[in-house]
């Protein structure tokens, strides 16, 4: 199965992605996260103002099935939150990097251990294989 | 895929909702080979399965079927079943997946001082379920029997595709629809016929995630959840499973006290009001923050679109219409207790 992983974008082994500029980070979850995860019914955002470290749990999405954790792929206070999702959960399945992204936050410190597309891309190709 | 009780199986083919409500207005496919099929044989095949199942199976006639517990002696569930009367001395007895081992050891453990035989055919017979309102019209093109007149729970002989084995009409859906049996060297043949015939009407494939939303609006009950080796079918409200008086039977004594002094807890609907969704384990406490229970099942319904569960409460704490929390991580979330089931099945009765 074949999962957009845009370039220009790094990524967590949790599946989030984040677009970071200057000291600004955009975040959401990945294609093969909203494929694995299925239909997407509900979406819990962090408040504005708290601040989270690269690896905290930050939001929840849920399927009919189950409900998953979102984990903050930096570390940095929320500047904002994608409110559309709260209505329209389903974005984060029909367009996860654009109008699907989640939370912007202002970075407190350099993530480490995020991957490039490529290095996304065997670990998905990794997971994929061991299910 | 996840892995369920030892078996490979889907979670969704496309997509939980879209199979969902596939199967309510036009028909779903199941593959539910997973389950445990064992029969029964013998002069005492009937006096056995009495004496393990909490129903009565003397009131099931020669080509029906019905529902029912198998209770350790304390009451709690070994696991809900369903005995299908194939002959005069011959039954079927279908088993939840993840009980299969438990349930074939614990039917071998009573079964000593019967003149029976048991025999395993979980992996030798395959189990289709073809459920849904056009269930009936794709199953007539299927197959010579007269499935149009087989009435509700009944079994019959029939070859499908194909593939001779028996076709009931049974489910776990809250619709109209029939469960398959046929040899496992013939699933191939059977399950891609039925596409075929299905695919003008609508019939999809459905996996496991819309096998439990289904179940879940109908308020069918699922082990490890609404029933357990600790919960007894009075508290889970299927009291009406347990036929006291048919004479002895696995579990009848501690069932008959719990049932004098009243369940200690009861299954209870819940409409989620406030944003949330209850999972299986949440805490439900009343509006004043008293815990009375846990969550058994909880998910948004696709077909009534809202965020309904079932928790398992202390008996006398909450009527219908009162309201409650439930602790979705931590916070509480109002909830109103509701009428079960959720969804009314439209069986074709």
């Amino acid at each position: 199965m074949a999962y957009q992983t845009p370039e220009g974008l790094q990524y967590a082994k949790t599946h989030e992605w984040v677009k970071i500029a200057g000291d600004e980070a955009t975040m959401g979850i990945t294609d093969y996260a909203q494929h694995a995860l299925g239909d997407i019914v509900f979406v819990e955002l962090p408040e504005v103002g708290k601040t989270f470290s690269q690896g905290d749990t930050i939001g929840v999405v849920e399927s009919v099935k189950a409900a998953s954790d979102i984990y903050a792929p930096v570390s940095g206070e929320v500047i904002a939150v994608n409110e559309a999702l709260l209505d329209a959960p389903e974005i984060l399945n029909q367009d996860p990097y654009e109008r699907g992204w989640i939370v912007r936050l202002r970075l407190s410190a350099q993530p480490s251990g995020l991957m490039d597309a490529a290095a996304y891309e065997q670990h998905v190709a990794e997971e994929e294989a061991g299910h | 895929m996840v892995e369920f009780g030892g078996w490979e199986m889907p979670v969704q083919y496309t997509s939980i909702i879209e199979e969902h409500h596939a199967t309510r207005n036009a028909a779903g496919l199941f593959d539910i080979s997973h389950m445990g099929r064992f029969f029964a044989s013998g002069p005492d095949a009937e006096r056995f399965l009495q004496y393990v199942d909490t129903y009565d199976v003397s009131a099931i006639s020669v080509g029906q079927s019905a529902y029912g517990i198998m209770c350790y002696e304390d009451g709690g569930v070994v696991d809900d079943i369903f005995v299908y009367h194939l002959a005069p001395d011959r039954f079927m007895v279908v088993v939840n997946a993840g009980n299969a081992d438990k349930d074939w050891e614990w039917l071998q453990q009573h079964a000593r001082g019967f003149n029976i035989e048991l025999e395993n055919r979980s992996v030798d017979l395959a189990m289709l379920a073809l459920q849904g309102p056009k269930a009936e019209t794709i199953l007539a093109r299927l197959t010579a029997a007269d499935v149009v007149n087989l009435p509700f729970h009944g079994i019959i002989e029939a070859t499908v595709a194909g593939a001779h084995g028996w076709v009931s009409r049974t489910g776990y859906t809250g619709e109209d629809g029939f469960e398959i049996f046929i040899p496992a060297s013939q699933i191939h043949q059977v399950w891609d016929a039925a596409l075929d015939a299905g695919r003008e009407d609508g019939l999809k494939p459905v996996g496991l995630g819309a096998r439990d939303s289904l179940r879940f609006e109908a308020g069918l009950a699922l082990y490890g959840h609404e029933i357990d080796s600790d919960i007894n079918p009075y508290e889970a409200k299927l009291g009406w499973v347990v036929k006291l008086d048919k004479g002895d039977f696995v579990g009848a004594e501690a069932l008959r006290r719990i049932k004098e002094q009243g369940p200690r807890r009861k299954l209870i609907g819940l409409e989620m009001i406030g944003r949330g969704i209850a999972r299986q384990g949440y805490a439900v406490a009343t509006v004043e923050g008293r815990t009375i229970g846990a969550v058994t099942s909880g998910m948004p319904s696709p077909t009534l679109g809202k965020n309904l569960a079932y928790a398992l409460v202390e008996a006398d704490a909450v009527r219908v219409g009162d309201e409650v929390d439930v602790l979705v991580r931590e916070k509480p979330v109002r909830a109103q207790v509701v009428k079960t089931p959720f969804y009314k099945p439209r069986y074709k009765k």
